[in-house]
């Protein structure tokens, strides 16, 4: 078959970098029903969704492994070659922590305290609209491209990624807040599962904070170019 | 000596015929990609719709311009003086040098090599040249002017894309209102794209079929069919169908579609000036070839081609599209990602205004050449998500090899085919 000059466009890497998002995003995005679930006493749900989010989890490293193998050195980007690998496992460390804490949960059998139930479900929408925003942000890339990574189309994402910011402080404060009524109610519990719902909520908040750090990064290669 | 060419005369014209249509076959099967291929992978054309506009704009292009460029390629590499003597050796040297590359063109497409089909020809015509004469018959200066286009004419279009691009960006992409400015702006890159094409028509050809411009009317005529083809171009925008409930903010999805059928303006460009200039790598030999017989040996320096010759080269190069085309641009169709209309546009149009310039300077150019250029132009501006560089550096390579190449195939065919007639 006779190849032709057609053969110096590679692989993109943005539709990939994407899709990887949109899998990382619907992992987390679980993670409300999931929380709703074992809230309310259904296990058999609760397992199922958290089998979904292992699952997307792993389509993810799928996908995270296919971007990494197509980028080869004699590849010409738009953009550095390091920030959009850092981008990738970046987005891929959300997936990974919406598994664990849908594995720990199962595994203890966890309970959310009563009193918290309503402020944590909040925040857990929270820290999960935090992705959501490193999603929007990410799905920009497109428009990055064909906007040759310049003028208002960069504007326009760079506001996204403030906004994303706002978001991760909005989920910090939730945090102190969610503390300080499980430090008021602690002595009733049990100890055990105190340790491990403190762990949980700073996992959840992981969320969040590596969403954000998703933007800083797309912020970098903006920078950058 | 000259008798061979009285007796022998049909046989040896029978013969360039059949290689010349080989060569034009090969023309098309194999290069027709680089002008349908970015078109097909922006999803701007659909491969039939690609194949047809193919057809029609390459036999176009090299029945209507096609004639003119034959001159570089019979004349201008060797000096035809030191044939004067032996004629005969021009003959079979011309029917070598198209054998040598019509199956260079098939052994380095079966190899995955992109090459030239301009150089491959050259490279044949210098080696039998080189050998059966001397070196002194080559006409060094030209053939380091080859050599120099390598660099130049992938970065003439290489600026060129990179300035169509960069002025998209700053007229439709960058603003408020993309769409808006893309309904507004496109119908003038119409123009400019038909401007060119009308420009290589005028400039190139049209002699052979009677028509006679001066430099004032050729441009002329030229602003004349841009202004048309601007003016029908506003109109089809105006009917294309847009998503008008798409949310996004920067309605990019649709501003393509306005550049998708710009598309199919630069495409039917592109395929022109291909067919208009690779037209005279298969039929230029073969002119030579039918002048020097027709002429019982003698080598006039002016000539009109024999009626049946362009027709002969642009019905190979659209058998060849047709039977092998399809096949090509079916695979680089779902091959390339991420390449949108806008981008594509840019590298075709700055392709076939190189192809216009260069004409102007004499140079044979290859029009795989310009396209890489063209791409790695848009690629610079950032507007294609990524390129391989090492199949760049193959292809560079590539052009290296055609010459020499082309050359020692070209020198054994003349040997085999001189002891043949002796």
């Amino acid at each position: 078959m006779p190849v032709n000059f057609l053969g110096v466009f590679a692989k993109s890497p943005i539709k990939p970098l994407e899709q990887h998002i949109d899998k990382v995003a619907d992992a987390a995005e679980r993670m409300v029903p999931f929380f709703q679930a074992v809230m309310d006493n259904r296990w058999e749900e609760a397992e199922t969704i958290q089998r979904q989010i292992s699952a997307l989890e792993q389509e993810a490293d799928t996908l995270k492994r296919e971007i990494r193998m197509s980028l080869p050195s004699g590849i010409f980007m738009p953009v550095q070659r390091t920030d959009l690998l850092e981008i990738v496992t970046q987005q891929d460390k959300i997936a990974n922590k919406a598994k664990d804490i849908a594995g720990r949960v199962i595994g203890r059998q966890s309970q959310v305290p009563e009193l918290l139930q309503e402020t944590f479900i909040a925040y857990v929408q929270r820290c999960v609209d935090a992705v959501k925003q490193a999603q929007k942000a990410i799905n920009e890339m497109d428009d990055l491209l064909e906007s040759g990574f310049r003028g208002r189309e960069v504007t326009f994402v760079n506001e996204l990624i403030q906004q994303l910011d706002a978001i991760e402080d909005d989920t910090d404060s939730m945090q102190v807040k969610l503390r300080r009524q499980l430090f008021s109610i602690e002595n009733d519990l049990n100890p055990i599962d105190v340790m491990v719902f403190y762990k949980i909520l700073e996992w959840i908040g992981d969320l969040a904070d590596l969403a954000e750090r998703v933007g800083a990064r797309l912020e970098l290669m903006l920078a950058r170019s | 000596m000259v008798e061979v060419l009285v007796t022998y005369g049909p046989w040896l014209i029978a013969a360039a015929a059949l290689f010349g249509f080989l060569m034009a076959f090969g023309v098309g099967a194999n290069d027709v990609a680089n002008a349908m291929g970015t078109s097909v992978g922006s999803g701007a054309l659909s491969i039939k719709q690609a194949i047809l506009i193919a057809m029609v704009f390459e036999f176009a292009g090299a029945y209507l311009a096609g004639g003119e460029v034959t001159n570089t390629i019979r004349k201008g590499i060797i000096d035809g003086a030191y044939f004067v003597d032996t004629p005969e050796l021009l003959v079979y040297g011309f029917i070598s040098a198209l054998l040598a590359a019509g199956i260079w063109l098939v052994a380095a497409s079966f190899l995955g090599w992109p090459v030239s089909t301009t150089h491959s020809i050259i490279g044949a015509i210098i080696g039998f040249a080189a050998v059966g004469v001397g070196m002194e018959a080559v006409m060094w200066g030209k053939v380091a002017g080859i050599v120099g286009s390598w660099v130049v004419t992938p970065a003439i279009s290489g600026i060129i894309a990179f300035l169509i691009f960069q002025s998209a960006q700053k007229l439709i992409f960058d603003t408020d209102k993309p769409l808006l400015n893309a309904k507004r702006y496109v119908p003038f890159y119409m123009a400019l794209a038909a401007f060119v094409m009308s420009l290589v028509t005028i400039k190139k050809g049209l002699k052979h079929v009677g028509l006679h411009f001066d430099t004032v009317e050729a441009y002329g005529l030229a602003i004349l069919l841009a202004a048309i083809v601007g003016l029908l171009g506003k109109v089809a925008i105006g009917r294309v169908k847009f998503d008008t409930n798409a949310d996004r903010h920067s309605q990019f999805a649709n501003v393509e579609k306005v550049f998708a059928l710009l598309m199919v303006v630069t495409a039917c460009c592109m395929a022109f000036a291909h067919g208009s200039n690779d037209v005279a790598n298969a039929i230029g030999p073969l002119a030579a070839v039918v002048t020097i017989v027709s002429h019982g040996g003698e080598i006039p320096d002016q000539a009109p081609l024999a009626w049946w010759i362009l027709p002969l080269g642009a019905f190979g190069i659209v058998l060849g599209l047709a039977i092998l085309g399809k096949r090509v641009i079916a695979t680089i169709g779902t091959k390339i990602t991420h390449l949108t209309p806008s981008r594509g546009f840019a590298a075709e149009l700055a392709a076939a205004s190189t192809v216009v310039i260069a004409s102007g300077t004499g140079l044979p150019i290859s029009t795989t050449q310009t396209l890489v250029g063209a791409v790695l132009g848009v690629g610079m501006a950032r507007g294609i998500a990524a390129l391989n560089i090492s199949v760049v550096r193959n292809i560079v390579i590539s052009w290296v090899v055609t010459l020499p190449a082309g050359a020692a195939l070209s020198i054994v065919f003349f040997m085999i085919i001189r002891t043949m007639m002796q």
